[in-house]
């Protein structure tokens, strides 16, 4: 089983050069023992297994729509605009953001018939949250292209955004014609600059954000937007189901003054991409000396969740990565209680007497050895598991190569980690099975609670402490403050960032580790 | 077999483990369920189409786990310290050994379980109308041993415990490993379920929820909605059964066909 041929002591040696020889000791018995050989190679090829195991299909789902960053986003809004040549700004006072609720739920208008007397029948007047109407520089009316807007809110105040994901909050409160907000948009080359004002006389400057590859004419322009409102018809244990009803805005303007050229007098209004409002209403009305703009949808960065959007790539490899902890975690348990079943380690120990650098050598082992083949096998199993869905006709959220490598990473350093934690409670409990169980029931269990049995509240408290926090690793898609979803376990979003989840689990493989050190000092081998 | 009956007790009674492990059934089964009822919460007025019964038992994901290690340490202990040559001579019938350690691990487990959803049964009684979630839906009866499909889910939360030893005993007789055997039990048990959460397709998705042990046979806990799911309760609890059979009958091949 053992090979300690090359573990010769000499009395010359250093102890960086004892370590080294125990670590050559330890890979030698490693990779001595078939069975081990076998079960890492396992380990390596279940991520891509399970990969192929995933038959989701999807019919008639659409590509999503990128934006400038790369990510999918959903470009829907009410647009009236002018060219603008070169540098420039635009100034407008927003005097009210009103909104309207479909009744129906669908938001389809029954074309013909009453809509001509009423155009607002089967809507409800309510502004949603993240009503957004206000003034905005875009690259083009194509949908997915780059922008930057200063917008009043439903109710979350003044905000600037651009390219989708760029959020800023400004003045709050929500505008009424006894507080009015004055907003301003600034063009200096590919950069602009957003002001607020609650009078129109001192302005404050909310953010200046640069817009990659801004064309010399850009389109400028009042627009306003609602995003569809998710209602919650059913709560279960689990989580909430709901329904998502069509809203929309409208932002009434005046103050209208611009700075620059404007080449082209005429406004012309657009819907960027599809809308869904009550399709008899006019988006675009003077009043008096100012103008209303309704509209309806987003502009906003797509989110996983129960409203569909797009599969995460994590879904190619969560499952697979749990299976090869499982494997893992075998081995890890077996490296060491394997030696104390033999009666091994009495020979290991006198070998080494140095207790605690026996165990570090075999963590730095086994750890080597699983991220090795987590890497290897998680790499592969991400293509191989993409290709499957996209041939399901599933369409991949898009994420840049950068986030594909740190999923990558994060799941291969989970199973590497995991293996770890699994030799130090072996160390610890000296018996295989107990060890791979609490492995198991630590790292897998919390997870699959997390995401199919577990109240929401208690699914982040269990993902938040208990190993499994780790998975928090995979996850591709970020949540979006100014984006309203169900950001819970089950579609895809941890409570912890990335590298936070990754990190709970590390703390709980030191503090096995030294407890292992510990008692291996402390008992008798 | 009424002698190797009585060994096997006597060895699995005497174990140094079995008694902490039993009683880790009971705590683990019971302390999760209560907790779960603890976290879970409802506020509309409608009800939340909740199934207390199923909550209160949540528990049992973590309880079966123990079950598991008790049944696999069961003949993966003789194995690993090689006294299970020793019981082969003294035993020749090498399945009626088989029969009877299983015959000890359903008792034992039976009546570890038996307590174990009785309590969390219990205390969900007791903490689930401080959470809005007495009764079965909204004019349904509250949870009560005394309802026929509460009492049900408990009973048959013990025979899922049962047959989860049963279905490790099985493996961890072909195994030999005890850490391999648990791996592959509970890889088995939780890896399906993770793989149907993430599967959306319909048709592919029920059939991995009729076969799976784990998700086929918790559906005896259900006590709300039956007709949405992919098996009866009872069948459920069959599929599970039959894949402990199926582990046993492999186990018993094993033990025929191997040297010990």
């Amino acid at each position: 089983m053992v090979a300690l041929g090359t573990h010769q002591p000499e009395l010359s040696a250093g102890p960086r050069d004892r370590f080294a020889r125990l670590l050559r000791a330890e890979w030698t018995k490693f990779r001595t023992v078939p069975g081990w050989i076998i079960t890492i190679l396992v380990a390596a090829a279940l991520p891509t297994g399970f990969a192929l195991l995933n038959m989701g299909q999807c019919g008639g789902c659409t590509a999503p729509l990128t934006g400038p960053g790369g990510g999918a986003v959903t470009d829907q809004f009410s647009f009236v605009h002018r060219a603008l040549a070169g540098n420039g700004s635009i100034t407008v006072r927003v005097t009210s953001l009103t909104g309207l609720y479909s009744s129906s739920g669908g938001g389809e208008s029954a074309a013909g018939g009453p809509l001509a007397q009423n155009p607002t029948a089967g809507w409800t007047p309510d502004v949603e949250p993240w009503s957004k109407a206000g003034i905005i520089i875009k690259a083009s009316t194509a949908p997915g292209s780059a922008y930057a807007a200063m917008m009043v809110t439903g109710s979350h105040g003044v905000r600037m955004q651009w390219n989708y994901t760029g959020d800023i909050a400004g003045l709050g409160g929500t505008p009424m014609t006894a507080s009015p907000r004055w907003l301003r948009l600034v063009r200096h080359g590919d950069t602009v600059t957003g002001y607020d004002s609650a009078d129109g006389t001192s302005w404050t400057k909310v953010g200046t954000v640069t817009l990659t590859g801004l064309p010399a004419t850009a389109q400028a322009g009042l627009f306003a937007t609602s995003p569809v409102h998710n209602i919650v018809t059913s709560q279960s244990a689990i989580g909430n189901s709901g329904t998502g009803v069509s809203t929309q805005d409208t932002g009434t303007f005046d103050h209208l003054s611009f700075g620059g050229t404007w080449p082209g007098g005429a406004w012309t209004r657009d819907d960027v991409g599809d809308t869904n409002g009550p399709s008899g209403l006019d988006r675009f009305r003077r009043v008096g000396a100012g103008f209303t703009v309704s509209g309806s949808g987003d502009i906003a960065p797509v989110v996983a969740g129960a409203m569909g959007g797009g599969t995460r790539i994590e879904y190619a490899i969560s499952v697979g990565s749990f299976a090869a902890v499982i494997a893992v975690g075998v081995l890890g348990a077996l490296f060491i209680t394997a030696e104390y079943r033999r009666g091994l380690i009495r020979l290991t120990l006198a070998a080494s007497p140095r207790r605690g650098r026996v165990l570090a050598a075999k963590a730095i082992v086994i750890g080597a050895v699983t991220l090795a083949a987590g890497i290897a096998g998680i790499a592969i199993a991400l293509p191989v598991g993409l290709a499957k869905l996209r041939g399901g006709g599933n369409q991949i959220l898009p994420v840049t190569a950068l986030t594909e490598l740190r999923v990558i990473a994060g799941a291969a350093a989970l199973i590497a980690v995991a293996a770890v934690l699994a030799l130090a409670v072996g160390a610890v409990l000296r018996r295989g099975a107990l060890a791979v169980t609490v492995v198991i029931v630590g790292v897998v269990v919390p997870y699959l609670l997390a995401i199919t049995a577990l109240p929401a509240d208690a699914a982040d408290w269990v993902l938040r402490i208990t190993p499994a926090a780790a998975i928090a690793a995979e996850q591709s898609i970020p949540a979006y403050p100014q984006v309203t979803a169900a950001y819970t376990p089950m579609y895809g979003y941890y409570p912890l960032a990335p590298w936070a989840g990754f990190a709970v689990l590390c703390a709980w493989t030191v503090a096995a580790l030294a407890l292992a050190a510990f008692l291996l000092h402390r008992r008798d081998a | 077999m009424s002698r190797t009956l009585h060994a096997e007790w006597t060895k699995l009674r005497t174990a140094g483990g079995t008694g902490w492990l039993l009683l880790a059934v009971v705590v683990l089964t019971t302390a999760v369920g209560a907790a779960v009822a603890g976290s879970a919460t409802c506020h509309v007025a409608g009800g939340c189409g909740q199934d207390p019964a199923k909550l209160s038992l949540t528990g049992v994901y973590l309880g079966q786990a123990v079950a598991a290690i008790l049944a696999v340490l069961a003949i993966g202990g003789e194995y690993g310290t090689g006294m299970i040559r020793l019981t082969f001579a003294a035993m020749p019938s090498r399945v009626s050994v088989l029969a009877a350690k299983a015959a000890v691990v359903t008792g034992l487990v039976l009546a570890a379980g038996a307590v174990a959803s009785a309590g969390s049964v219990l205390a969900g009684q007791l903490i689930l109308p401080g959470h809005g979630l007495a009764g079965h839906g909204l004019a349904g009866p509250p949870l009560s041993l005394g309802n026929g499909a509460d009492l049900r889910a408990a009973l048959g939360s013990a025979l899922y415990l049962a047959l989860i030893g049963l279905l490790a005993l099985g493996v961890a007789t072909a195994a030999r490993n005890s850490a391999a055997a648990i791996a592959i039990v509970l890889g088995l048990l939780f890896l399906f379920p993770l793989l149907t959460a993430t599967v959306s397709a319909g048709a592919w998705r029920r059939h991995l929820e009729q076969i799976a042990p784990m998700t086929a046979g918790l559906e005896i806990q259900a006590t709300a909605n039956i007709r949405a799911l992919p098996l009866t309760p009872w069948q459920g609890l069959g599929v599970l059964a039959a894949w402990a059979a199926g582990a046993l009958l492999l186990g018993g091949l094993a033990l025929r066909l191997r040297d010990a």
